[in-house]
Parts: structure tokens; sequence; C-alpha cells
């Protein structure tokens, strides 16, 4: 049972109230004002599918609306804790008729596929910027989709935690095997394995974005097992890497930055910096010029960022992932690279060939490398 | 799988399933020891979810705001026994359903939780120390197994004074004949109500104490996704042990070790099926219920006065 089960729909609780006093509000004021004053402002409205201090990606997302809100003209309407379904729809519904949004963020992968599609069409004259998503012809041109090559800094904590780690076995929470997912354990597997080619991974699925009991289980298991380094993609690392800490292991953060959490153990992690897209897009709808459909950075285009790195990383490690971290900087750095193999031991990139960050292929990957102790 | 070792290792299956025993088992064993104490009375209180996360919530806050986790644990029974009051209060009136009340004490006390709790997900409380009872293992794996949180020795103790308290003192009797009877129990001159509110109240109390281990324990933290469905489990699982507290305990070990079991297969490499290992204690929750509903041995040792039961 999930907890929005019974969570009343807040927002249709605010519109009803909401709506009467706006409706009594306009009225009052001298003929044209409100209306004049509504068309100086470009109103954005932000969708959370968790609540926006969550140590984690909504967080993530939430700094970025923080940072947008404080530019001029810019008004910010937010919901937290709005889940997959029919409810986001709902959402985007009152934020454009009851708020007048013109730009909607569409921050949670569920959302995506049949929501902001159908919102889309039924809307073409909002823009809606949904995050992960895979936008392909076809589909409504007020859509873009956004997101960061995050992968980069996972490659770069596989360094750091196979690096530090003694046993060798480094462990990952993951919630779904979706692509983005199996992208980051595919990434860090294949960074741990640059500086040991017997590093393993171990990824225990969740089975949801958040749940805290179950994702504080899988990380004690993975210790249990021997492992000693965890990272985690889950909505919110703060129960993994709290876990970590306390059974004195290393850990490697996600989303944002939560050194704080595991002041020993934290060797580095791989931040989101959505402010960068975030401006890109408001500023682009602001000057009317049409929706980028699809937007894709990574380190090199401020897109993600690193957390600096914890006291148990050794001076030559750090050397080592500089390097590459140079590397991508200078867009000279491959990840996914032939020949490469699954760990069901068939062959997934062919000798040769050799995946760019920007290939859209790589955002339809579903399999996990060779190392990589788990099933999909 | 792939290069992990073939088969599972029994052992250590075994070993993860009773560290997970001894780790998740306790909100259920508190949730479920104060409802068998509520519904002894006649009266199914819902609403333990609802408590189960207010406990967690003001537990954090007051852990954090004083740096010591056993006034959290002390504020969170402290508001357990308030909404445990105001349930007890409200099912008073005249023609109130015990159970539309809990629904609404559930609805109340995570609305409530979530609201006020907005500004503890971020903050660092300090959690409850922990019983190393594994130091004589040099198995990493024993040792964290039995690396316990004294609530759960007290829950367990609690259990077994509560088994006896029910049969061998006077306000056990009080308590079960309100909950059997409120025709005799009046004759004899017990006050009924009040009876229940306190049975409520106490049953909100423990309540909320299992939800303070959830934020000030295991997991150790607050946030919105806490329980998922401990609290309406626990309801549940006082059904299956059939009133009796320490029949809850040894369920609430079960469901702990089943919500172990989904992790601990997957870190041995055992991956097909998570899903379905996941869902095991709820999987188990309705097996139990089918087994402990069938017709002719049904409902054996419920309260005479329980909405539950035809009458």
């Amino acid at each position: 049972m999930t907890d929005s089960k019974y969570n009343p729909d807040r927002r249709k609780v605010i519109r009803l109230i909401g709506g009467a006093g706006a409706a009594a509000a306009v009225q009052m004021l001298p003929f044209g004002a409100g209306l004049a004053r509504a068309a100086e402002k470009f109103t954005v409205g932000v969708i959370y599918v968790g609540s926006r201090d969550d140590f984690g990606y909504n967080q993530s997302h939430a700094q970025a609306a923080a940072y947008i809100k404080k530019l001029p003209g810019i008004e910010v309407v937010e919901e937290e804790r709005v889940p997959e379904t029919i409810d986001v729809e709902k959402t985007m519904e009152a934020m454009i008729n009851e708020d007048g949004a013109q730009m909607i963020f569409a921050t949670s992968f569920g959302y995506f596929n049949p929501y902001v599609l159908k919102m889309a069409k039924k809307y073409p004259n909002v823009r809606f910027a949904h995050c992960g998503g895979l936008w392909s012809k076809g589909m409504p041109t007020n859509i873009g989709s956004f997101f960061g090559y995050i992968d980069e800094c996972e490659y770069l904590s596989g360094i750091a935690a196979a690096a530090t780690s003694k046993s060798k076995k480094l462990g990952f929470v993951a919630a779904k095997p979706i692509p983005q997912v199996l992208r980051n354990i595919n990434a860090f597997l294949l960074g741990a394995r640059s500086v040991d080619p017997k590093a393993t991974v171990s990824v225990i699925f969740t089975g949801d974005w958040s749940l805290p009991v179950k994702e504080a289980e899988a990380a004690n298991s993975l210790i249990d097992q021997g492992v000693d380094v965890l990272t985690c993609h889950v909505d919110s690392p703060k129960v993994v890497i709290e876990t970590a800490e306390r059974r004195g292991i290393y850990s490697c953060g996600f989303h944002v930055n939560q050194a704080s959490l595991a002041p020993k153990g934290y060797l580095t992690g791989a931040e989101w910096e959505w402010k960068t897209p975030y401006v890109i897009l408001v500023d682009n709808a602001e000057s009317g010029k049409p929706m980028i459909n699809f937007l894709r950075g990574g380190l090199k285009e401020g897109f993600v960022k690193t957390s600096a790195f914890g006291p148990a990383v050794s001076p030559a490690t750090r050397k080592i992932s500089m390097a590459v971290k140079a590397k991508m900087l200078q867009d000279e750095f491959i990840i996914f690279k032939g020949p490469l193999k699954d760990n069901t031991g068939k062959t997934v990139i062919a000798s040769g060939v050799a995946l760019s960050q920007q290939n859209p292929v790589l955002e339809s990957m579903n399999y996990l490398v060779d190392g990589v102790i788990g099933q999909i | 799988m792939s290069d992990a070792s073939g088969g599972i290792a029994v052992g250590s299956l075994l070993l993860a399933l009773l560290g997970g025993a001894m780790r998740v088992s306790t909100p259920f064993l508190f949730v479920s020891l104060g409802e068998c104490i509520t519904e002894k009375s006649g009266r199914i209180n819902l609403g333990l979810e609802g408590t189960l996360v207010f406990g967690a919530m003001s537990g954090y806050g007051v852990a954090y705001l004083t740096g010591s986790p056993w006034l959290g644990i002390l504020a969170a029974g402290g508001s357990g026994l308030l909404l445990g009051v105001m349930h007890g209060l409200l099912c008073s009136l005249p023609r109130v359903n015990d159970i539309a009340v809990g629904i609404a004490m559930m609805l109340f006390g995570t609305g409530l939780a979530f609201f006020l709790g907005k500004p503890l997900i971020q903050p660092v409380a300090p959690t409850l120390p922990s019983l190393i009872l594994g130091g004589w293992s040099s198995n990493t794996q024993i040792q964290e197994a039995l690396r316990i949180n004294v609530l759960l020795p007290i829950g367990i103790a609690l259990a077994f004074a509560l088994r006896w308290a029910f049969v061998h003192t006077r306000w056990g009797l009080a308590l079960r004949l309100v909950g059997d009877n409120a025709a005799a129990a009046r004759a004899l001159g017990y006050p009924v109500v009040p009876v229940r509110i306190v049975a409520t109240a106490v049953g909100g109390f423990l309540a909320g104490i299992g939800g303070a281990f959830l934020s000030l324990y295991y997991p150790g933290s607050w946030n919105e996704g806490l329980s998922s469905g401990q609290g309406l489990m626990a309801v549940a699982l006082v059904i299956f042990a059939r009133w009796d507290p320490v029949r809850c305990a040894l369920a609430a070990l079960l469901f702990g070790a089943a919500g172990a079991l989904g992790p601990a297969l997957q870190s041995q490499g055992i991956t097909s099926g998570y899903y379905l290992f996941n869902a095991a204690p709820y999987v188990l929750t309705l097996i139990l219920m089918s087994m402990s509903w069938s017709s002719g041995r049904s409902l054996a040792g419920a309260p005479g006065e329980l909405s539950l039961v035809n009458r």
C-alpha cells in the first residue's frame, strides 16, 4: 500500500477554494487590471513525485525551481508528491487553468507516457518540459524532453569506489530497471573496472522510488555479503548513505550532495545541475522561440556535476578520476564502447562500435553489463 | 546471475532472514500489541497506521530538537496516546462506527504528520543505540543480525507480560469482560466506555513508539514514505494471532523475516522474480488472513463485542 492512496487530493480542494477566491478578486479589480498584470508574468508549473527536500531527486529539481523563481518576471507554482497516475494529469490541468501556467516542468519519469503526451495535445499553447522522457518525431512539438548524462559522474564514482574498496565488491541499490537506472549501474561498473578489472557491482532492485525500510534492508544485505562501497539510484539516497556510514563502509552519493550524511565514508557523488536546462528552456519560451524537443547535456554542458572528494579518497585515485573528468569535459571520452557483453554473455555493443553520450540508443538501454551481479 | 557463487548459501540466507526479523519486526510488534489491547476492549482502531506515521514524525522532531532519542520515543508515545484518546472519545459518541473513525484517524494522522514533518526531512536526528549481542562471533553477518535495538526485547517482554496480565490481573479481567460482553461488565459495575478509551489510548501509545522506532532506529530518518503500510498490516496480524500477545510477537518476527526475503535473495544473486519476493509480507498477510478466516473455526478467541463479530 502506498501513502498516496489515502492522501486526499489537496489541489482539488485548493482549486475549489482558490478558484472562488480568485474569481471574486478579479471582479474587484479595476477593469482590465487583473489581466494586464497576468500578461507580464510568465508562470511556470513544477511537479514533483516526492517531497521537495528529500535529499535526492526532487530536491535537485526544487533547487532549480528556486533558482528560476528569482529571475525577473517568472512566477513558479509547485506541487509535491504527485503520483505517476491520472493525478498528474489533474495537477497539470489545474496548473494551466487555475494558475495560468504557460510552461510545465513534469519532473518524474512516469509522467511522460501517457499523461504529458495527452496534455500536450490538449493544450498546444502550453510548453511541457519533461525530465528523462525520450521525445521522438510524431509526438507533440510543444513537448521538450531534457536530461543530463549523469552516467559520466557515475563512471567517475565507479573509479573512486573500486580504487578505495578493499573487497572490490561494490553494491548498488536501485529502484526500478528503467534505462536511466541501468545506464547508471553499467557506467558505475565500467568506471570501477577501469581501475580494477575484477571489481563487481551487486544490484538490488527495491521495486519503487521511495521505500525507506526496503532500501535499508537492501543496503544491509549487500553489506552482509561483503560489499564495502554502496551507491544507489532511488529518489532519496539518505537511507542508503546513512546505513553505509553507520556500518562503517564507503558510499557514493546521487542526485545531490550527501557528504553531510556520511562525513567519514562519503567518497564522491553524481549530482544534477538542473538549473542549466531550466534556464535554457524558460529563456527560450519567454523569447518565443520554438520548444527544444530534445535537450541533453553532461559535465561539459553543466547539466551534471560531481561531489567534492571525501577524505577516504587517496590522492592517486583523485588524480585518475580528474584525468578522466578532464577528458569528459573535452568531449573526448566514451563510456560505452565495444566490445561489450552483458552479464548473460550476449554481446550488446559490437567490437569497434563507440556510442557517444548523445547517441539515443543509450537511452533505451535494457541490459546489465558483464560484472554486474543482478537481473533486470 | 553471473560470477557469484552458483547455489544459494542457505546459512547466509537464514542469517539474513534472522537479521531482517530483528531489524524490521519491532514496529509490527508494538503496533500489534497496542491493537491487541484495544481490540480486547471490544474496539478496532484502524487509525494506528496514522498513529505510527505521526509517532515517527513527532519522535524524530523531538529527538532532533532535544538531542535525546529517548525523549523522542516518549514524545512519540505521548502523541500516539493523544490520537488514541481522540479515537476513543469519538467512538464513544452514540452511533459512531469505530472502523469508520479509524479510517478517518488514519488519514488525519498521516496528513498531519506530513504537514508538520516538512521541515524535518532534511535534519539528521540522533538515533537510538543498539545492543550488540553478537560480539562472541567473528562472523560480521552474525554480529550484524544480532545487533538489536533495546525496544525489541522490551516489546517481547511486554508481549509475555500482557498475556499474563490479561488472565491474572484485575484490570486484565475487566478489559476482557468489557470486550466480550458489555452488558455483563456494566452489571458488574465496570465502567465500559472509560475502559475502552483507556485501552485505545494505551494502544495508541504503543503504536506511536512503533513509529518512533522507524524514524529513530531503522531505517532511522523521517520522510513521507517511511511506513509502507506497517500499521495496517499489524492490525491484520492481531487477527491472525487470535488476540494473543505472544502470538502477535511471533507473527511480527515472521513478517520481519518475510520482508527481508527479497533483498536477501537479491544480494546473493537470486534476482529473478524479485517483485514477487518483495511482495512476500503482503502475500503472507493475505495467506494468513484467508487461513485464519476459513469457515468453521473462524474468529476463535475474538472479543465478543468486536464489530467484526456477527451478533
